[in-house]
């Protein structure tokens, strides 16, 4: 067993890949010398030298496109964009470049590519720094999209990401690069890419849950009234319909949990295949819990209320289980 | 030594007191340096959420630039915005009060540290995307051009930003369309904690303009002097209709990158080498030399933005922060 912080359990993930497989390289700004503006290459400068960790001018089109050319060759590199909004001027590389190359080439090459960006809000850093962007990447074809909720599923994302040959995303809510989480590294702990994990077991209703909103659920879950299967989606694209759909068939009721506004969320991928699928299975309308469709705000105490709260989703679950409709959201009244 | 309670001046004020004076100009370096370090502490007391950029060492810079430009004209800076900000003109609480997310910020503290606006001064909301600010400086010179005004744009930006796709593409098309830009690099030799060599393979940064057939300059960014004659040459030719020039101001940082960066990558005694030639001290100095200032004055003037600085945080702190009302209102310009 291990007790490691998230960032210390990527960094481990990159090692133990890079130690198995030579064609590993990491690149990305101030990742080699100074190990990451989060730390998440602690060690690898040192431990596997300049050819194969290197850091890069502030080019994210560029190192995204050297990455691309490179996995399309042979090489196995995983990319680092320190903030995911800075992928925007990548975006062309990774999403229509990265994404469509082995479909293009007949289906002959193959882009083992794996680009690691940190997501999320909590931590005041403004609108530009605080989304979590996985919606940019959902819809387009030939790319996977996976999001760490701790420790663990960080670390068995990582190694699956670098592992697959397709192009992965690893997103990595920010908030919980320095949380501990015990588990035992190692191949059992590499996550099957597509598979989500169920958490909690209950009988009144399914939560999903993705990154850092899987605590939330968690906590949310705990101290309430009512029992929930809590599921841990882990990837986006493509995500385990078949766990989701089972625990909606036993419990009757789908309430996702999200970080992103209301809008083009994953949820609502979530719950339309929900809704053409469980139809006959649901005994309440599905619900989803998002942040509300405005900018994230600057400052602690008001960006803890534009997340959806642990309170906020035991309260907004006991109303749906009590009315059998969907409850406003906060932001609309009651 | 007598302080007197701060005046309460418009930001278009602030800019023409720089304009019309010197001291003014020395006045500003030095409120810049002072927040900047409050700023620092500030932080460390955990008043300021998520990071902040810093900008000690830098002044000459962006006081240079205010002065050799006017209010109508459009400058589009980075989230090192700080100083900048305070040089165009925009208030010492709208700048703090931002930075602390209060509702006197001057977006009414929802944007934060790295999100610094006041258009009455030409200040674009600055920019927390490396390079984003460059081609946008250069649309605001376009809508110069297309109107038929004088008005000119300066884009900042840092050394590490001329690595970015952003950099190369803006400045070739402000060439080709001989747009009404100026393009200021301020070149802290480092990009977060990579020095500026490990990741540019030209020594002046100012080179590249040559790949875009517009002329590239160094200055001095230790020089206020320097800075606002070389600045104000190059706008008055961009003015003109001449086009676009690439300027590269040599500076230095002295905080680390941001938040409590205690930039320890750096070489030893590289600081205390930048640090002999400060440029609030070369200013004042050479105020003294003219004749200008005496000492006793400088004195005067430093305790004058202490006593400000004191005034503006008793102000800022008394703000609240933003509400959740304000926070809702949607962020598209016609509600919907
Ligand atoms: C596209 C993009 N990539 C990376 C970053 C993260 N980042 C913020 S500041 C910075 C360094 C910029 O260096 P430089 O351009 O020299 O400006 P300075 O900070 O020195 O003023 C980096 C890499 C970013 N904000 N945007
Ligand atoms: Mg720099």
């Amino acid at each position: 067993m291990a007790k490691l912080r998230m960032n210390q359990a990527i960094a481990l993930a990159l090692a133990e890949e890079m130690e198995r497989d030579d064609h590993v390289i990491v690149l990305g700004e101030d990742i080699a010398e100074a190990e990451g503006s989060f730390k998440t290459s602690e060690g690898l400068l040192k431990r596997f030298g300049p050819n194969r960790v290197r850091d890069t001018p502030i080019s994210e089109m560029g190192f995204m496109g050297l990455s691309v050319g490179a996995a399309a060759t042979g090489l196995r590199p995983v990319v680092e964009i320190m903030f995911i909004e800075f992928l925007g001027v990548a975006l062309d590389q990774l999403a229509t470049e990265a994404a469509l190359m082995h479909f293009l080439s007949g289906r002959k090459l193959t882009v083992p590519l794996t680009v690691r960006a940190s997501v999320g809000s909590g931590l005041g850093f403004g609108c530009q720094h605080s989304q979590t962007l996985e919606r940019w990447l959902l819809g387009a074809p030939g790319l996977k999209v996976a999001v760490a909720s701790g420790a663990r599923s960080a670390y068995g994302l990582t190694k699956a990401a670098v592992r697959d040959d397709d192009p992965v995303v690893v997103l990595e809510p920010r908030p919980l690069y320095g949380r501990r989480e015990d588990f035992e590294p190692g191949e059992d702990a590499v996550i099957s890419l597509g598979t989500g994990e169920l958490l909690a077991q209950g009988t009144d209703v399914t939560i999903v849950a993705l990154g850092q909103t899987v605590a939330t659920a968690l906590a949310g879950a705990e101290e309430a009234g009512w029992s929930a299967d809590v599921i841990d989606l882990r990837t986006v694209q493509p995500w385990d319909r078949e766990l989701v759909r089972a625990s909606v068939a036993k419990t009757g009721r789908l309430v996702t949990v999200e970080e992103n506004q209301f809008t083009a969320g994953w949820g609502s991928d979530v719950v339309s295949d929900v809704a053409a699928n469980c139809h006959g299975d649901l005994s309440a309308p599905p619900l989803r819990l998002t942040a509300p469709d405005v900018p994230v705000p600057y400052g602690t105490a008001l960006e803890q209320r534009y997340l959806p709260s642990a309170e906020y989703l035991a309260d907004q679950v006991g109303l749906l289980l009590k009315t059998g409709t969907c409850p406003r959201p906060w932001w609309e009244g009651q | 030594m007598s302080v007197t309670a701060p005046q309460l001046q418009s930001p278009r004020e602030r800019r023409a007191s720089l304009q019309a004076s010197r001291s003014e100009r020395y006045a500003r370096m030095v409120e810049i340096r002072l927040m900047e370090e409050r700023v620092l502490a500030l932080f460390g007391e955990g008043l300021i959420p998520g990071t902040t950029h810093t900008s000690q060492g830098q002044e000459a810079v962006c006081v240079g630039i205010a002065a050799a430009t006017r209010p109508t004209d459009t400058v589009a800076c980075t989230y090192r915005g700080h100083g900048m900000a305070l040089s165009l003109g925009v208030t010492r609480e709208a700048v703090l009060g931002e930075i602390l997310g209060r509702q006197i910020g001057c977006m009414g503290g929802l944007g934060g540290s790295m999100h610094l606006s006041d258009p009455r001064v030409g200040l674009l909301p600055t920019f927390a995307i490396v390079g984003a600010g460059i081609p946008i400086g250069a649309g605001a010179a376009l809508t110069a051009q297309v109107l038929g005004n004088d008005d000119v744009a300066v884009s900042v930006f840092g050394d590490g930003a001329s690595n970015i796709g952003a950099f190369h593409e803006g400045l070739n098309l402000a060439s080709i369309w001989k747009l009404p830009v100026v393009f200021v690099c301020e070149n802290n030799q480092y990009g977060e904690y990579t020095r500026i060599d490990r990741t540019t393979p030209v020594a002046d940064i100012a080179v590249r303009a040559a790949s875009y057939g517009i002329p590239g300059e160094v200055v001095d960014g230790q020089d206020i002097d320097a800075v606002e004659e070389t600045v104000g040459r190059v706008v008055a030719r961009a003015r003109r209709g001449d086009g676009p020039t690439l300027v590269e101001a040599k500076t230095y940082r002295y905080a680390g990158h941001s938040r409590s960066d205690k930039a320890t990558y750096r070489p030893a005694g590289e600081l205390d080498q930048w640090l002999e030639r400060d440029p609030i001290t070369l200013f004042g100095e050479k105020l003294v030399a003219e004749g200008a200032l005496d000492r006793a004055r400088l004195e005067e003037i430093k305790a004058q933005a202490a006593s400000d600085l004191e005034r503006t945080l008793e102000v800022v702190l008394a703000s609240p922060p933003p509400t959740e009302q304000q926070m809702m209102a949607p962020p598209t310009a016609t509600g919907r």
